[in-house]
Order: structure tokens, then C-alpha cells, then sequence
């Protein structure tokens, strides 16, 4: 059995402030494996950004324990922090140094030799496309020149474990293509990658495993097959005019719908066989008066499984 | 040794960041050049006929004064380029590296120190011409002295930074803590001008046994036991801003 790259037990965190407490993460499991591309699915306040910072020893757990790259959080942080690189979802870049200075010290912060930090921040500056800027300013820089400078400060010292908070937000669907294909070069080289995302292409696309949290919980975890695998059979979406309560009792009771909810006058249904469910569906609601003003069938996408496991889209709140 | 290097890439990169952006230098030097020209002249007169000042001419008294308003305002004042760094994710992206937290704050505190001792030449230098006579070798531990006074400062800034991470919370406070300390330091005036009250209140403020210190130092006065006092004095209280300064850059982020 290989040794896995993050390990946590029970992990917890409570804020504290003026009267009020924030259960921000609240008993957290998660195994990642060594070479993996890990995703930390989950939207706005579930907690993601918390369950990093305590990875990345900048806040104790509340409760629980964690193995980070070998070493213990709680025993030995200044292992962990030599062993992993950090990138915050608001970067770490000051706009008065050029992005090669910020490499070249970063670099030289673990432990290179000015050399050697140099000629590691070239690799970087062309692995992430800003060789022109090199040498201007981080003011200057665009947004999303600012966030490949700041994942490129989180790799230059080739670390065998990368926590990337939110890398792509931010970039454009040019410049996300690009830096997905960078972080698969470092999966590649043999790294293992933390990240945490909104958007459930990149979840899909990318993570070879992932977790999905909702207020502070770990609601479903696999990899993205298995994760639309559990919903099983297809979706259907319909849309109805009138009543709807009487047509959503009618389709729970057709064959093969297992389940069927409604949300803002659009029923969902989770059916086997969705190519033979479609006409069968569309006969029963005819037969009743209650013909459905649109219907459509897809296989299930990740959003499906976060609205299963959340009763929530995660598209509205990463809009 | 880990912590040197620690120091030295801090103090690199924070001197870089300062020169590219001398504003607060040139600020900080601003005002006591201002108060040399301007006000020292005035002084020069009145010190002639008046018992109040110690011996050396009126600009033996007010220059080794400034020198120690520039170290007091210019390393209060630091603080604010923490909370700035604080915000950029700076500090937090540096935590999460094997750098020495003593380095994190001795790094800048360095910086602060030699930009203290620099304005502290450019400013002596300016004082010549209008009278103000140096013993050199006072002078250099003048310069020490100065050092010091910034290295009790500084960290004090920086914890407060940490502490408070907001340039609204920051701004009152250390005006607060630093005009008070400024005023009954005897900097501008000699407190032997003062009624009896003031001069007791004095007594109480660390920064007038600097003041004392680095005028004696200047007329050359090595065995005048104000010497011993104030740099004994700053040196203490050096270490323990830096004990508690380190303190706070090792404390988690909340
Ligand atoms: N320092 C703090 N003090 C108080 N509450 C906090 C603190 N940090 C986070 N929280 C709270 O903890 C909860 C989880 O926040 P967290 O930043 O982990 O969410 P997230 O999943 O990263 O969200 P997002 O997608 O918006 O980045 C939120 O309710 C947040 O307000
Ligand atoms: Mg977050």
C-alpha cells in the first residue's frame, strides 16, 4: 500500500468572534493519493478555503488530525511547509516587485541558491507564458497574469505537494486550457495537486479524484465517474404549465423514475433508461391533460450529483 | 547559519521594495530637515540668552534631537507597510515557507535600521555648515544609539500591524503612543526648561535617556553615566520589542 499524500481524521474549525461562531468546517476525512490531481469541489463558504489553511499550517484544526506529504500537522508544520507549496485564493504577489523577483526570492526561501532560483524562475516564466513580463512590476500586471504569477511562485521549488485555491478563477477559457495543461505536466512530473474549484467543467476535466463539501461537510467523494455513476440512469428536466403537484405524484408513480423533484416549475427526474423513459413520460402526461411545455434528457453531470447531494446548483452560486 | 540567510533575503527584498517606492524616506525626512532650517536658526538665538541648555550651542543640542525624532517617527511608522503586505498575502505566503519567523521581522527591521542611520548621516551632514560641531568617535555610537532606538520601535510597529492588520486601527494608535513619547523626550527643547512636573513625567519616558545619551555622545562625553543609561537602556528594551515582535510574526494567522 502506497502512503497517501494528505490524510485527515475529524478535521474541524470553529471561528470565533464577537458572540457569533462560524462552524467552518465541521469534521472533514479526506485520502489523497501520491500523483493525483485531487479537486476540493464546493460553493461559496462551504469551507474549502478553512480546510486548506489548516493543511497549509496557517490555522490549527479546531479538532481532528492530518498526515500533509509524510509529516504530521499537528507535530511537525515546519515539515509539512518545507515539503509543500501554497497558492491562496487571493494570491501573495506585492505589486512593487517584478514577478521574476518574487520567484527568485520564493525560490530562494526554500533553500535554492540565487542560481539556481534564477534559472528555475525562467522555467516557470515560460511554463506559464510571462516571459514578456518578467521584468515589470506585479502592478502592472492583468488579473489573470497576476494568478499564473501567483501558482507559479507555489511551484517553483518543486513541490512534491501543491495546494492551489481556486487556480483558474478569474482566467480566461484560453489562458484555463493552458494552465490545466500545466498542472497535468506537474501531476506528470510526479507532483500531487490540492485544488479547489467552482466550476464543474474543471472538476470534470482535470481532477482524477474529488470531494465535494457543503457547509463544512464532505457530501460525496470518487472520481468524477463514479460520482455520476451514483446517480444512476439519465435526467430528464421538464418543464409544466398549471399544476405541477398533481403531474410530480403522476411521474413518481410512472416505471422506471426513481426519484422526481421540483424546483422553480421545472420537475427533475432520475430515470432508468432515458431514451425509452422519454416517449413513455411524454404519452402518460398526455393521457392526464398535462402536456409538458418543454422536456429535455442528458446524462448526468457533475452539477446533477451536487444538486442531488446539496439540493443546490452550484452554477447559480458560481455565477 | 539559516537565520543570516533568513534575515538577509528579507532585508534584500524589503530594501528593494523601499527603494522603488521612497516616498515614506523622503517623508520621514522631510519634516526634521524642515525643522533644521526653519526652526533651528530661532533656536540658535534663544539659546544663546537663556540658562536652560546644556553646553555645546544651541545646535549641539537640537541635532542630536532630531536624530532620534527621525528613529522614533521613522520606525513607528512602519507598521503600515506590513498591513499592506498582510493584505497582498504576502506574510501569509511567506508563512507557509521554511523561512525563520525571527527572520520575518528582523529581515525589516534591518531595512528600517539602515535607512534610520542613513537619514541620520544626510542630516548631520546638512547640520555642519549652520555650527553644529561632532566628536567623531561620538558620532559613530551616535549612530548606534539611533539604531537601537529604531529596533525598539520597529518591532513594537510590526507587532501592533499584526495585531490590528488595518491602517484605520494602526494610524490613531501609534500617533498615540509616539507623540507623547516624543514631546516629553525632550527632543526639541531641553526638559530642563520644563516645570517640575513635566520633568518628572520625563523620567518616565524611555526615549528622553536616548535623548540625554546621544547629546553627550555628540560633545564627545563617553563617561557621562547618560551615555551607560540610554544605550544600556535601548538595548534592553530592543531585545524585548524583538522578542515580542518575533512572537507575533510565529503567531498563526487568525
Ligand atoms: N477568519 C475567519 N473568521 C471568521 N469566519 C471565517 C474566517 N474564515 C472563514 N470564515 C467563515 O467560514 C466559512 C467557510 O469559509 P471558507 O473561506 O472556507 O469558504 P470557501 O469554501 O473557501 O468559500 P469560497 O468559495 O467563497 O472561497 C464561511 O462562512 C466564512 O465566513
Ligand atoms: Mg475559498
Amino acid at each position: 500500500m502506497t502512503e497517501l499524500m494528505v490524510e485527515t481524521h475529524g478535521l474541524r474549525r470553529t471561528f470565533k468572534g464577537r458572540g457569533k461562531t462560524v462552524e467552518a468546517v465541521r469534521g472533514v476525512d479526506l485520502r489523497v493519493a501520491p500523483g493525483e490531481i485531487f479537486g476540493f469541489l464546493g460553493p461559496n463558504g462551504a469551507g474549502k478555503t478553512t480546510t486548506l489553511r489548516m493543511l497549509a499550517t496557517l490555522i490549527e484544526p479546531t479538532e481532528g488530525t492530518a498526515l500533509v506529504a509524510g509529516a504530521d500537522l499537528r507535530r511537525e508544520p515546519g515539515r509539512v511547509r518545507e515539503r509543500i507549496g501554497y497558492v491562496a485564493q487571493g494570491g501573495g504577489s506585492d505589486p512593487g516587485m517584478t514577478g521574476r523577483g518574487e520567484l527568485v526570492i520564493q525560490g530562494r526561501l526554500f533553500g535554492l541558491a540565487r542560481k539556481e532560483a534564477e534559472r528555475r524562475a525562467v522555467e516557470v516564466l515560460e511554463a506559464l507564458d510571462l516571459v514578456e513580463a518578467a521584468d515589470r512590476t506585479v502592478g502592472t500586471y492583468s488579473g489573470g497574469m497576476r494568478r499564473r504569477l501567483d501558482i507559479g511562485i507555489g511551484m517553483i521549488h518543486r513541490p512534491r505537494l501543491l495546494f492551489l485555491d481556486e487556480p483558474t478563477t478569474g482566467l480566461d477559457p484560453q489562458a484555463r486550457a493552458h494552465l490545466w495543461d500545466e498542472i497535468r505536466r506537474l501531476r506528470d512530473g510526479g507532483a500531487t495537486i490540492f485544488l479547489t474549484t467552482h466550476y464543474l467543467e474543471e472538476a470534470d476535466a482535470l481532477c482524477d479524484s474529488l470531494a465535494i463539501i457543503d457547509h463544512g461537510l464532505i457530501v460525496a467523494e470518487g472520481t468524477p465517474i463514479e460520482l455520476k455513476r451514483a446517480i444512476a440512469g439519465d435526467v430528464v428536466t421538464l418543464g409544466l404549465n398549471g399544476s405541477t403537484d398533481g403531474a410530480l405524484n403522476l411521474l413518481r408513480s410512472a416505471p422506471r423514475v426513481r426519484e422526481a423533484e421540483l424546483s422553480d416549475g421545472t420537475v427533475r427526474l432520475y430515470v432508468e433508461d432515458g431514451d425509452l423513459a422519454l416517449p413513455e413520460l411524454l404519452r402518460l402526461l398526455d393521457g392526464a391533460g398535462m402536456p409538458p411545455s418543454s422536456i429535455s434528457l442528458h446524462r448526468p453531470s457533475l452539477d446533477d450529483v451536487f444538486l442531488r447531494q446539496t439540493g443546490r446548483s452550484l452554477r447559480d452560486e458560481a455565477a | 547559519m539559516k537565520l543570516i540567510r533568513d534575515t538577509w533575503l528579507i532585508y534584500e527584498r524589503s530594501m528593494y521594495l523601499t527603494l522603488h517606492n521612497p516616498v515614506w524616506v523622503v517623508l520621514g525626512l522631510g519634516q526634521p530637515l524642515v525643522l533644521l532650517l526653519f526652526f533651528g536658526p530661532i533656536l540658535n538665538s534663544v539659546a544663546v540668552s537663556s540658562a536652560g541648555f546644556p553646553p555645546g550651542g544651541a545646535f549641539n543640542v537640537f541635532v542630536p534631537g532630531l536624530l532620534i525624532q527621525i528613529a522614533l517617527f521613522g520606525a513607528a511608522f512602519v507598521g503600515f507597510g506590513l498591513v499592506a503586505e498582510l493584505r497582498y498575502g504576502v506574510v501569509e505566503r511567506m508563512r507557509v515557507t521554511p523561512l525563520s519567523r525571527a527572520a520575518m521581522l528582523l529581515g525589516r527591521s534591518l531595512r528600517d535600521v539602515v535607512i534610520l542611520v542613513a537619514q541620520g548621516l544626510l542630516l548631520v551632514l546638512v547640520a555642519l555648515p549652520f555650527g553644529l560641531r561632532i566628536d567623531p568617535a561620538g558620532f559613530v555610537v551616535s549612530l548606534g544609539l539611533l539604531a537601537l532606538v529604531g529596533l525598539v520601535m520597529a518591532p513594537i510597529s510590526y507587532s501592533l500591524a499584526l495585531m490590528l492588520k488595518s491602517e484605520d486601527a494602526l494610524a490613531p494608535l501609534l500617533n498615540g503612543i509616539s507623540l507623547p513619547l516624543l514631546l516629553l523626550s525632550g527632543i526639541l527643547l531641553p526638559m530642563a526648561l520644563a516645570p517640575d512636573w513635566l520633568q518628572a513625567l520625563a523620567k518616565l519616558d524611555p526615549l528622553s535617556y536616548a535623548v540625554t545619551a546621544i547629546r553627550a555622545l555628540f560633545n564627545g562625553r563617553f563617561a557621562d553615566p547618560a551615555v551607560a543609561t540610554g544605550v544600556g537602556l535601548m538595548a534592553v528594551l530592543a531585545a524585548l520589542a524583538i522578542v515580542a515582535g518575533r512572537r507575533a510574526f510565529a503567531r498563526a494567522a487568525a
